[in-house]
């Protein structure tokens, strides 16, 4: 029977690698979720199986309970606040592997049945990032949310992680050693390690919760690997690895986007911080009388005789809801005969691959999104690019000018294009806190307005040319 | 003491499957694919489903731990599953 239930959890592994192998083509991921799904209940009834249960009275409740939490919560969760569930969920996976550990280990406490050197420092791990997760997503989905903005008080954070992680190292030692009374040093480590997560995350700023959020999914996956060294259960290891390699990459590819290093992110970053005041100064020089408008009239004559055109979107398309608009102009476009892609940064949403999830809901097909590495060789041949509510991820000056704080960041080239509208609400600068020098580019043009009300008007005007 | 060193050596090896897996991943599907890691993440369920059910039916911390744990795993399970499927079939349809 033993042998049996641990090949159910390999068996389960071997449905999570499959499915994520599933995900790796838009036509066979839902079936690779599904798969994955499956190998969930192979697992589930595995451990259902365990001769240890005496008592499923308990279990059934408890997953009836989160069974409705769980579908009310996909169920009501709109597209643009992905970020903020998935967020919640990796702190709900961490406070999971905090409540197995600590529960697997009262339990071997009651029945004075502790484990080796090795198993008690699977169950702090398991607590240390398990907590760290959980505090630390709260505080993301807070800031997604906009309930907290970025404190001023960066340093005085900093030192609160700082002074947490040497006292849950402190107190990691009294509980590995076997020292005090056990079970308070775990609340209290458990405690500080809460207030850890905090520290670690308030500092950072909202634009950069994307990496945050993925790094809290690797954090989430790794406490489920701690977790399966706490049961000897290599199922659970695999899997836990499995959701920590994603996370960790996931970070990566952020990082590399941002043109940033992962510790420029956690600890403080060359943004926000340096000097925006005097820039804000220079900013009327900067496009003074440089800028060309237009309007959606223009616009819609310009796109009359594209052939190849590539709207950018950026995040300000999605607060304008405006993805549908998009879509509609499009649709025009492409039975007058022209081409129609999307270029997505990897930044572009609030996380990775957030804007393709909106754009698809929008029922834009898939094979229209392309990415940064496959739009840019293109982008010289295109007629119109159309710049959505996105900034400096198409400012030329990262690629242009060495004194630029963005310099050396990977951007869509769509100055490069020969027409770039701008739609824009004003000239006020992106997240980097900079000026665009492609608003001043001979090629540039700049249509003031709520993206949501211009393409709706653009499209209007081409019916009626 | 040996468990744990094969315990870890597969920890390490199933790193680097994930690795070679998740970079094979379009960057078009990197939302889906963290709720789905999300909803795989709740396989902590096992252990949470052990802790529930091996206490008898007196109450004491371990067992209330273990049905907050089952409770949890079961929401992460189920809404991460849930979500990633009404994702990934936006993507699915074609214009």
């Amino acid at each position: 029977m033993f042998a049996l239930i641990n090949f159910s959890y390999l068996a389960a592994a071997v449905c999570f690698i499959l499915g994520i192998k599933g995900m790796t083509k838009p036509s066979t991921a839902v079936r690779g979720n599904q798969l994955a799904a499956v190998g969930m209940l192979i697992a589930v009834i595995a451990a259902l199986l365990h001769k240890e249960i005496i008592n499923y009275a308990t279990i059934i409740a408890g997953m009836l309970l989160g069974a409705a939490i769980g579908v009310w919560l996909a169920r009501r969760t709109a597209m643009t606040q992905m970020p903020e569930l998935v967020a919640s969920l990796n702190g709900v996976g961490g406070a999971a592997s905090v409540t197995v550990a600590t529960s697997t280990w009262l339990h071997a406490l009651n029945t004075d049945n502790l484990g080796s050197t090795g198993w008690t420092v699977a169950i702090l791990v398991s607590i240390v990032i398990g907590a760290v997760t959980l505090s630390g997503s709260l505080v993301a989905v807070l800031k997604l949310h906009g309930t907290i903005g970025d404190s001023g008080r960066n340093r005085a954070w900093q030192a609160v992680a700082l002074l947490t992680l040497i006292a849950v190292v402190g107190g990691s030692a009294l509980f590995a050693t076997g020292t005090g009374v056990q079970p308070l040093v775990l609340a209290a480590l458990a405690g500080l390690c809460l207030l850890l997560g905090i520290g670690l995350v308030q500092p950072i700023g909202g634009a950069d919760m994307p990496v945050v959020v993925a790094l809290l999914n690797a954090y989430s996956g790794l406490a489920g690997a701690a977790t399966g060294f706490v049961l000897d259960n290599q199922g659970l290891i695999i899997t836990g690895s499995l959701v920590g390699a994603s996370g960790l990459i996931l970070t990566a590819v952020m990082c590399k986007a941002m043109n940033r290093s992962l510790p420029n992110v956690l600890f403080g970053g060359a943004f926000g911080q340096s000097g925006s005041g005097a820039k804000a100064q220079d900013e009327g020089d900067f496009y003074a009388g440089k800028v060309k408008y237009a309007t959606a009239d223009d616009l819609a004559l310009l796109l009359d005789s594209a052939r190849k055109v590539v709207m950018v979107p950026g995040y300000g398309l999605a607060v304008a809801q405006a993805q549908h608009a998009v879509k509609e102009l499009a649709s025009q476009l492409e039975s007058r005969g022209a081409s129609v892609s999307y270029a997505i940064h990897p930044v572009a949403g609030r996380m990775p691959g957030h804007m393709n999830v909106l754009l698809a809901e929008a029922e834009i097909p898939y094979d229209q999104l392309k990415d940064m590495d496959a739009i840019n060789p293109e982008l010289p041949q295109a007629d119109v690019v159309i710049v959505l509510g996105a900034n400096d991820v198409v400012n030329p000056a990262a690629a242009e000018e060495p004194s630029s704080p963005i310099y050396g960041m990977p951007i869509l080239n769509v100055h490069k294009a020969k027409t770039v509208v701008v739609v824009k609400r004003s000239l006020s600068p992106g997240f980097a806190g900079i000026p665009n020098s492609l608003f001043i580019k001979e090629n540039s043009l700049m249509l003031k307005g709520d993206a949501k009300d211009v393409l709706q008007a653009t499209t209007r005007a081409i019916k009626d040319l | 003491m040996e468990m744990f060193v094969l315990s870890f050596t597969i920890f390490i090896l199933a790193l680097f499957v994930g690795v070679e897996l998740i970079n094979k991943v379009p960057p078009t599907l990197h939302t889906p694919l963290m709720s789905g890691t999300n909803a795989i993440s709740g396989v902590v369920i096992v252990g949470a489903i052990i802790s529930a059910g091996s206490t008898d039916l007196s109450p004491n911390v371990a067992g209330a731990l273990g049905f907050v744990a089952v409770t949890l795993a079961s929401i992460n399970i189920v809404a991460g599953f849930l979500v990633t499927d009404r994702m990934l079939n936006m993507f699915k349809r074609k214009g």
